[in-house]
């Protein structure tokens, strides 16, 4: 029972973990994409309707990441190349993706889905206790591991890393040094909608494989909060993200023993949750001033 | 080839009457592909989605039951957004706002009189600012990001009504659907000309507060405070501005509006609660206050055309079988192109070819 639930929350956080690993790199550049949920929807449709209609879970995943990029090429050339207000523009990106994904997925509603299958290693998965947790994950559970190890890794341990930190950091003296500023800005806008088109398909392909509409329940949003309280940290964010995911399944459980709690209250945990944690983390005015990325969410325009 | 922006010297007023006008076309051609694409025939679709609903007078005051609540909350966004506060929980204070408004005639069934009305308004436009207060508290008191926590409060208000619908205030006599007792005559916001539709107060009440709200932002100090604080914080600052008491009006004055929004809706157009009685109102309000410019007038016409595409669509999926979702992709258009269009305000366009950037750069270089 105990190693089920522990299953489960790895099943709950990775999307989290996945989409805020992508939006930690895009705000690491100094880029606020407000639109995660947008791109998160859309490859939550396009990784359900790929897979659906070819059979094939890992085709839906490569397709969920493929659209979540192209979506964010949407909010970049907006926001990079016309330099429109960033937070806007990630809202509407948001908005039209709810849009957008419920027009395409309207046919799929109902449909019996393709789960993409968890790990089974012989003899290793079978180990008692542990071996359905530490080998017998979906794929894509550890591929977010992975990524939050590499992401660490890029960030503070290669060249690129810290060239895309000083860009978020202070784009004039990047610019002035000679970096592309906003050619490092679409890359990480592009990570950002890979990542999220990936967290999509995670929840249309194997949290539950099926399309439901609006089906992200506001997951990108907390992904957003996630980078926040990980004070834009690879591994405090694998930490919330895992947190948020122990916070969703304990509040499903109770609903299924009741207690008598209303289910609809403990639904509204996680979204409490999120505020909660975010107040905790942000009264601390030095430490968000001084982790933040100096230049997030400022339009960046190159004096010639 | 890249693209280069090049500022211009001032704001373009010629792009800044333009831009919501060319973000339309735009959007109807965006939206004749998205027909054709769809099988539709696209002029057709066209006519059905936002000239037939104009044609009749009782679709007239569909129009301004639909555009009553996101005038009004589209209004009080504006201020907010100008004054740079980001609150996109609009449709969460309107939720609490009705349900605020809906204690008396859904608790206390037996207390009518004429009083309950004017009581429902206050109640509604209390309970949306109360709720909108709590990502202000926490922003100025907490530093906490006003975006995140103002959208998390809205998950939390609709399972709060959802709750209480289903529980606690379900209708005795209502066979157990998730519904409240009807709301009696004393509760009704009545309507504006019954003789002939069902356009109701609320749209009154969305063109009166525009008014106001223009009044204050052109004509008054606080709206000069609102508009310096929101372009530079500093300079309000050394202005004697308090931010932090900017916050708290814009967020208190967005969500009362919000709330009377949800008042007016759910006492005007629906006369009980449901589990869900907002189509994402709060959500399209944002894409009418950028619409129309932040400007509390341009807002009322961007409110209009808003709630045409939500007729539009009821209209096109009876006549041509379009799928209402659309609709929403088509809202969603019009916020992409506005925006991109207010670039043009601020900046000219300059189209280089590659060779012709290399050849600048290297003239550059040999100065």
């Amino acid at each position: 029972m105990f190693e089920a639930i522990l299953i489960t929350i790895a099943t709950a956080a990775t999307p989290l973990l996945l989409a805020s690993m992508g939006e930690l790199v895009v705000e690491r550049s100094g880029v606020l994409n407000l639109g995660v949920e947008g791109m998160m929807i859309m490859g939550a449709v396009t990784g359900f309707g790929v897979a659906a209609m070819t059979g094939s879970a890992w085709l839906g995943v490569f397709a969920a990441a493929i659209v979540g990029t192209l979506f964010s090429l949407l909010f970049g050339f907006l926001t990079l190349t016309l330099v429109t207000n960033q937070v806007a523009t990630g809202l509407s990106l948001t908005l039209l993706g709810l849009g957008l994904s419920s027009m395409i997925g309207e046919s799929f509603v109902g449909r019996a889905g393709v789960r993409l299958g968890a790990l089974d290693i012989p003899y290793l998965t079978e180990i008692p206790y542990i071996g359905r947790l530490i080998f017998g994950q979906d794929p894509l559970c550890y591929i977010s591991l992975l990524l939050t190890a590499g992401v660490s890794w890029f960030l503070f341990r290669t060249r690129a890393g810290l060239t895309l930190r000083s860009v978020g950091d202070n784009h004039s003296s990047a610019h002035a040094l000679g970096i592309p500023v906003i050619r490092i800005r679409y890359l990480a806008v592009m990570f950002g909608g890979a990542c999220a088109g990936l967290a999509g398909a995670y929840l249309s392909l194997v949290y539950v494989p099926q399309w439901v509409e609006n089906m992200t329940a506001g997951r990108g949003w907390i992904a957003l909060a996630l980078v926040v309280f990980a004070s834009w940290r690879p591994w405090r964010v694998l930490a919330g993200a895992y947190l948020f995911g122990a916070v969703t399944i304990g509040q499903l459980h109770a609903q299924a023993l009741g207690y008598g709690i209303p289910p609809q209250l403990l639904s509204s945990l996680p979204y409490l949750a999120t505020i909660i944690v975010l107040v905790l983390i942000s009264r601390n005015r030095r430490l968000t001033m001084m982790n933040t990325p100096a230049s997030l969410g400022r339009p960046f325009v190159p004096d010639r | 080839m890249r693209i280069e922006l090049v500022k211009r010297p001032q704001q373009s007023v010629l792009f800044s009457v333009l831009s919501p006008f060319i973000a339309l076309a735009l959007t109807l051609i965006a939206g004749a592909l998205l027909f054709l694409l769809l099988g539709k025939d696209p002029v057709n679709t066209l006519y059905v989605f936002f000239i037939e609903p104009l044609r009749e007078t009782w679709s007239l005051h569909e129009l301004a039951v639909k555009a009553a609540p996101l005038i009004l909350i589209a209004i009080g966004l504006s201020v907010c957004f100008l004054s740079n506060n980001w609150n996109i929980g609009a449709e969460g204070q309107f939720i609490i706002g009705a349900m605020a408004g809906s204690i008396l005639p859904v608790m206390f069934p037996d207390f009518q009189s004429w009083i309950v009305l004017p009581l429902m308004l206050l109640m509604g436009i209390a309970g949306g600012a109360a709720y909108a207060a709590v990502p202000a508290v926490l922003k100025v008191r907490f530093n906490t990001n006003e975006i995140l926590t103002s959208l998390m409060l809205v998950y939390v208000a609709q399972l709060f009504l959802d709750w209480m619908v289903r529980g606690p205030w379900r209708n005795p006599e209502g066979f157990n659907f998730p519904e409240t007792r009807s709301f009696h005559e004393y509760a009704i916001l009545p309507e504006i000309w019954s003789a002939s539709g069902r356009a109701h107060w609320g749209f009154i009440f969305g063109l009166v507060a525009a008014l106001a709200l223009w009044f204050m932002m052109t004509k008054t100090l606080r709206g000069f405070e609102i508009k310096v604080l929101g372009q530079s914080p500093r300079a309000g600052r050394f202005a004697g501005f308090s931010q932090g008491r900017i916050v708290f009006f814009a967020f208190l004055l967005s969500g009362a509006l919000a709330g009377l929004a949800g008042l007016s809706e759910v006492s005007g157009a629906i006369g009980q609660l449901r589990p869900v009685i907002s189509p994402g109102y709060g959500f399209t309000a944002i894409i009418v206050a950028f619409l129309g410019r932040l400007n509390p007038l341009g807002v009322v016409a961007a409110g209009l055309v808003l709630a045409l595409t939500y007729l539009g669509g009821e209209a096109a999926q009876i006549s041509v079988g379009l799928s209402d979702k659309v609709v929403r992709v088509f809202q969603g258009m019009i916020l992409f192109f506005v925006l991109a269009g207010d670039t043009f305000i601020h900046y000219r366009i300059r189209f280089v070819s590659a060779p012709a950037a290399a050849a600048g750069e290297a003239s550059r270089a040999n100065v």
